[in-house]
């Protein structure tokens, strides 16, 4: 299990093929990636990323534990950027392994929930109309629910 | 007792931590002691429902007992991933 909080990018290619690399008993291997998405009316110029440093890789080393006890995974990688991002670029991964797809797939969707609404991050919207923080959405919430 | 905002709820008290002597017992009482120094603490804990609170880097909730806590921190819902 590997839990990254950086600001610097991450080669997606590079850590995905590393991570299905060393798993050779796991014949499957889920790769999730998040990426700033322009807004559809008022351009952006960056997203920032604040977090909360100590309890955040805490909490997210939480859900990796959870995660890989309730699917029976061979292991989790997490990373998570912070700091100014624009368009385009790409804000976090996850990947899950595991013996069978089924697992894979659902501990992947399970860290996403879990990752959008417990991991102490909060993203700003910077556009010419001025900055705005992103608001959590009842359906972020709900998502918990059917795990 | 260390005191920390994020988001939000740091740009409206102006800063990021500070350490904070209190007898209050619970967050809640917590919250009323901050709310009634000034009025920018009162807007930023104007509804305490629009806001999370960790104690110790673990979430807690308001009616938690700060019996021993060295850290709070006040933020608004998360929006990771």
């Amino acid at each position: 299990m590997r839990i990254s909080v950086q600001e610097q990018p991450f080669d997606l290619g590079q850590e995905s093929a590393a991570f299905a690399a060393g798993h050779r008993d796991m014949g499957a291997v889920v790769t999730f990636t998040g990426i700033v998405r322009d807004l559809p009316d008022d351009p952006m110029e960056a997203m920032e990323i604040e977090h909360y440093p100590g309890m955040t890789e805490k909490a997210i080393a939480q859900m990796a534990q959870e995660a890989l006890e309730r699917f029976t995974l061979g292991d989790v990688l997490v990373i998570h950027r912070y700091g100014r991002l624009v368009p385009g670029e790409m804000i976090m991964m996850v990947a899950t392994a595991a013996r069978h797809r089924s697992h894979a797939f659902e501990a992947a969707t399970y860290l996403m929930d879990y990752l959008k609404s417990r991991a102490p991050f909060w993203k700003r919207e910077i556009s010419a109309g001025g900055a705005e923080w992103v608001a959590a959405t009842e359906a972020d919430e709900d998502a918990l629910s059917r795990w | 007792m260390d005191v920390l905002y994020f988001a939000w709820v740091r740009e409206r008290i102006g800063m990021p931590r500070e350490a904070v002597q209190t007898d209050a017992v619970t967050v809640r009482d917590l919250v009323a002691e901050l709310s009634a120094r000034e009025e920018r603490y009162a807007a930023a804990f104007e509804d305490i429902s629009a806001l999370r609170v960790a104690l110790d880097q673990e979430l807690a909730d308001f009616d938690a007992p700060l019996a021993g806590v060295r850290e709070v921190a006040f933020f608004p819902p998360m929006t990771g991933g």
